[in-house]
């Protein structure tokens, strides 16, 4: 072979060798990424405009009437009105806590690892016997809550989890509960990434209380940190199940349905699954939705790069 | 003189971290207008002292003075000191403009006029006198034309001396420099330092400069604290530095190429012995010593001390020579038409003003000259 | 500020984040009637009531079979997830092939989806193959982890070309590389991810509740709701010992490697 046609064929083989490479080595995530997420995403997106129920086939196409179905059940509407609210009172509060918390373990050297640890438990626990927990200590009449809240003068506590007044309440305190930790955790990561200098600086430059330096440098610098945050809690809240689904089971008279749980109650226990996909389809357009808002607002806030 | 109650006093501060004393008593003492650079290597304590100064770090114990007010436990805000970080520190977030006018905003408007939005309404002629005190220092810094970029948009040298500007504005007693030309490029870092000083000079202040670039300190400074293992090991002016150093740790350190040290003695008769050849160099001390030469005191001479060249190294404006004699290696600095060859032997004579004696503690010994007498 | 609000301030917080895990394992000591008695006193009045909680709870309930459920279903998931994410966030990172923004597409396509959306069809699939009930029914749905590719990706694209080429040069094949070369020095990306799926899985609910009817391959979350549904009743006592117990070990895992847990949690979280 001559040393031309050499040189020329080596750098050839070596890109085919390397694309074949490359294919050979993200077929097993590629297929399993075809059957198990995006043909089953792409079927649940069908399904929503069917009228599918399992053991009848085949179904039929019935356009937007799983949607229409949708907006007359008055349960459905329950279900998105308290997965609303169940949303706005865990994420604020969660993420104010966390940023709290954050804050307040930072501001001194003792005892960092060990309230850290403290905070972040109910994200290693096992949530179906925390929530299980969490159903004593509410328990109308030997909850420890309701004793204490006895021994306080008050005559009759209410029944946290069996009134409907109260139930979103206290799924909400729950999921706060679960998710301040793992915000805090977060956030300690976000403060950390702030330069000690630019703190020191702040001091320096006549900065005097605590207060006045997260101003100047703290909060600006954890606003990306602080979006990231806000996002995630909110898609987790919407999420909300496993306390649902232990506890209330979207009880008492449907003042705990949350979207989630319609969407597994009319899917799983009724095999309604046209109409359980048009729900999964509304929770996955929300979801979409937060993401969107987050990238744009962190396409338009790049202040420092 | 100056009066005792203006500048900075640091009295005997003392640090430990972890057990571990960084600074040992230090004492230092900066007038106003005068520009001191603490120089030593890293881990010396110099940046502590520093931070001790600027109230980022409490000192153990000892007291730091700032224009007769006692500052050891005031907060950083009250104690009327600047400071340059050493990676500027610059608000990420802000503009330059609103970089600069932060130290002035501290001071001149209440947290309700710093309110965002609603402040301004408040605060109309306070913010409009910040504004002009911005633009007075952008100027002659050669900032006005980047005011409203953010510090990423800038280059070293363009936020380096935004952090000047910072730092000036609000006319500081006390002006800290922590190792502010170690993140710019060699050429740039020369032109810097003229700049530095010629900012230090118009604010008046009572300058601290951290650095451990002798060539900094040498040429920038009006006195030099030369620092070590948390000690001050001696403050003076470059030349008393260079030329009169307290002890051998200081003269090793200070200098490039390194200062000759040659193994001597003194006899009964206080004559210093060479080699075993007496010197025309008397001292009151006896026994074993060592004697230090800097490389530019050496000239070739008819007789002397017997060398032979192992090394040359040009350098265009002038060569280094580097030379063995019985056993020692002695670097010569001299004039780039000397001509020798490697492997010629020689004699080495030296300036006997020039030479500096040293005890075997490293102490630094007195020495006077024989009268009449040659090398 | 200073500790002597800070310590304080946070004694208390903890304490109210404490408070379900301290009644828990309070009441699982309790003797039943005193239990109703809702006294507030935590420390239980006959000291032996606990033996006949948790020997209930050993008795009624399979606590060893959930525990070995749990780790076999974790276990398989993050080994396939591996298997998986590993070799594709290599050829991402350091491969040229055609195709290979498609493939990076998808998986940012993929980082959008819950895996809540795709469970209906994959739940009609599986029992059209009679799937459902079996440890298969768990573990392959979560195979595929699009956040790991992306995990792996990011990672692999910050080891330096020198080191693949080096590789190249003595002669490994790409497979080779992947897992003597580059998996080796993505360890603190691999365990990030492994604490981060374990958690996510040990604990998830929805899909062992969709997939199985018995407790037979029951996970421990499943095994916990059975048992407070189906037997404890009005037992508290004996319910709060099997929270307790199903709890633990997770948390002891977590108080062993307290700084990889937090760790992993938070670099996963930021990025996914």
């Amino acid at each position: 072979m001559s040393e031309a046609a050499l040189s020329g064929a080596l750098p050839h083989r070596r890109r085919l060798g390397e694309a074949l490479g490359g294919w050979l080595l993200s077929l097993p995530a590629a297929l399993s990424f075809l059957l198990l997420l995006l043909l089953p995403t792409l079927a649940a997106v069908a399904m929503a405009f069917t009228d599918f129920e399992l053991g009848l086939w085949p179904p039929a196409w019935i356009g937007l009437e799983n949607f229409e179905e949708m907006w007359a059940d008055r349960g459905f509407r329950q279900s998105f009105r308290n997965t609303v609210v169940y949303v706005g009172l865990v994420a604020p509060a969660s993420v104010l806590l966390g940023l709290g918390l954050a804050l307040l373990i930072e501001a001194g050297a003792r005892g960092r690892a060990f309230f850290r640890a403290v905070f972040f438990l109910p994200v290693v626990s096992l949530t179906v016997a925390m929530a299980a927990a969490w159903q004593y200590l509410l328990h109308p009449t030997i909850g420890p809550l309701n004793a204490a809240l006895r021994v306080l003068g008050v005559a009759s506590p209410p029944a946290w989890l069996s009134s409907s007044d109260w139930v979103l309440l206290s799924l909400a305190s729950i999921g706060v509960w679960e998710q301040a930790g793992f915000n805090m955790v977060l956030f300690m990561a976000g403060l950390t990434a702030i330069p000690r200098e630019l703190r020191e600086a702040a001091s320096v430059d006549g900065v005097h209380s605590a207060f006045a330096r997260f101003r100047l440098v703290t909060w600006p610098l954890l606003g990306p940190t602080t979006l990231f945050v806000v996002t995630i809690t909110l898609i987790r809240s919407v999420r909300v199940f496993d306390t649902v689904a232990v506890l209330t089971r979207g009880g008492p008279n449907k003042a705990s349905e949350v979207l989630l749980y319609t969407m597994y109650t009319e899917g799983f226990t009724f095999l309604r699954l046209g109409y359980s996909a048009a729900i999964t389809l509304v929770f996955l357009v929300i979801v979409l939705a937060l993401m969107l808002v987050q990238t744009r607002l962190l396409d338009r806030r790049v202040h420092y790069g | 003189m100056r009066p005792p109650d203006s500048g900075l006093h640091v009295e005997e501060a003392a640090v430990t971290l972890g057990g571990n004393p960084i600074l040992r008593g230090v004492s230092l003492s900066v007038a106003p207008g005068e520009f001191v650079a603490l120089l030593g290597p890293s881990g010396c304590g110099k940046t502590t002292l520093m931070r001790v100064v600027a109230g980022l770090q409490p000192p153990a114990s000892g007291r730091v003075t700032i224009n007769g007010r006692d500052v050891t436990r005031a907060h950083p805000a009250e104690r009327d000191v600047a400071m340059v970080f050493q990676n500027y520190a610059l608000y990420p977030h802000l503009t330059v403009r609103q970089n600069i006018a932060v130290p002035l905003a501290m001071r001149r408007l209440n947290g309700w006029q710093r309110a965002p939005l609603l402040g301004g309404l408040f605060s109309r002629a306070a913010r409009a006198e910040i504004a002009r005190d911005v633009a007075a220092i952008a100027e002659p810094l050669g900032l006005a034309h980047l005011l409203d970029r953010k510090p990423a948009q800038l280059s070293g040298g363009q936020r380096q001396r935004v952090a000047l500007a910072r730092a000036v504005v609000r006319r500081p007693a006390v002006f800290l420099l922590d190792e502010p030309l170690s993140n710019l490029d060699a050429a740039l870092r020369v032109s810097t330092r003229r700049e530095i000083v010629e900012i230090h000079r118009r604010a008046g202040a009572a300058s601290v400069y951290v650095t451990h670039d002798q060539a900094e300190a040498l040429t920038m400074a009006d006195r030099i604290a030369v620092m070590q293992a948390g000690e001050i090991l001696q403050l003076g002016t470059p030349e008393a530095i260079y030329r009169d150093p307290a002890d051998l740790r200081v003269a090793t350190f200070i200098g490039s190429p390194r200062i000759n040290l040659l193994p001597a003695a003194v006899g009964e008769d206080g004559v210093l012995l060479l080699d075993g050849a007496a010197l025309p160099l008397t001292s009151p001390a006896r026994g074993a010593v060592t004697l230090g030469v800097r490389p530019e005191d050496w000239r070739i001479a008819p007789a002397g001390l017997p060398a032979r060249v192992a090394h040359v190294e040009f350098l265009g404006d002038h060569e280094l020579i580097h030379l063995e004699a019985g056993g020692a290696e002695i670097v010569m600095r001299a004039e780039p038409e000397l001509r020798v060859a490697r492997g010629e032997a020689l004699h080495l004579a030296f300036d006997p003003a020039r030479a500096l004696l040293f005890g075997a503690d490293g102490r630094r010994l007195p020495m006077a000259q024989r009268e009449a007498a040659h090398v | 500020m200073a500790d002597r609000w800070r310590l304080p301030l946070l004694a208390l917080l903890g304490l109210a984040m404490l408070a379900p895990y301290i009644w828990m394992v309070s009441a699982s000591l309790k003797a039943t009637d005193e239990l109703f008695r809702a006294s507030l006193s935590l420390l239980p009045e006959t000291g032996t009531a606990w033996m006949e909680n948790y020997g209930r709870v050993w008795r009624e309930v399979p606590v060893a079979q959930y525990l070995l459920n749990g780790v076999i279903v974790c276990g398989g998931i993050l080994a396939f997830q591996l298997l998986f994410a590993v070799p594709a966030g290599y050829a991402l990172a350091k491969l040229r092939f055609p195709g290979r923004e498609w493939v990076f597409g998808a998986v940012m396509l993929g980082l959008l989806v819950p895996p809540h959306v795709p469970a209906l069809p994959l739940y009609v699939a599986f029992s059209q193959l009679g799937w459902l009930n079996s440890y298969a029914a768990l573990i392959i749905p979560s195979t595929i982890s699009v956040f790991a590719i992306f995990l792996f990706r990011q990672f692999f694209k910050s080891l330096p070309d020198e080191l693949i080429q080096a590789a190249r040069l003595d002669g490994m094949g790409e497979g080779a590389i992947v897992w003597r070369v580059a998996l080796p020095n993505a360890w603190p990306a691999a365990t990030a991810f492994a604490i981060f799926s374990v958690v996510a899985h040990w604990n998830d609910l929805f899909w062992p509740l969709i997939v199985l009817t018995g407790t037979d391959y029951a996970t421990p979350a499943l095994g916990v709701l059975h048992f407070r549904t189906e037997e404890a009743g009005d037992d508290f006592a004996a319910l709060m010992a099997a929270c307790t117990i199903m709890t633990a070990p997770l948390v002891l895992a977590f108080l062993f490697a307290q700084r990889r847990f937090v760790e992993g949690i938070a670099t996963t979280g930021l990025k996914g």
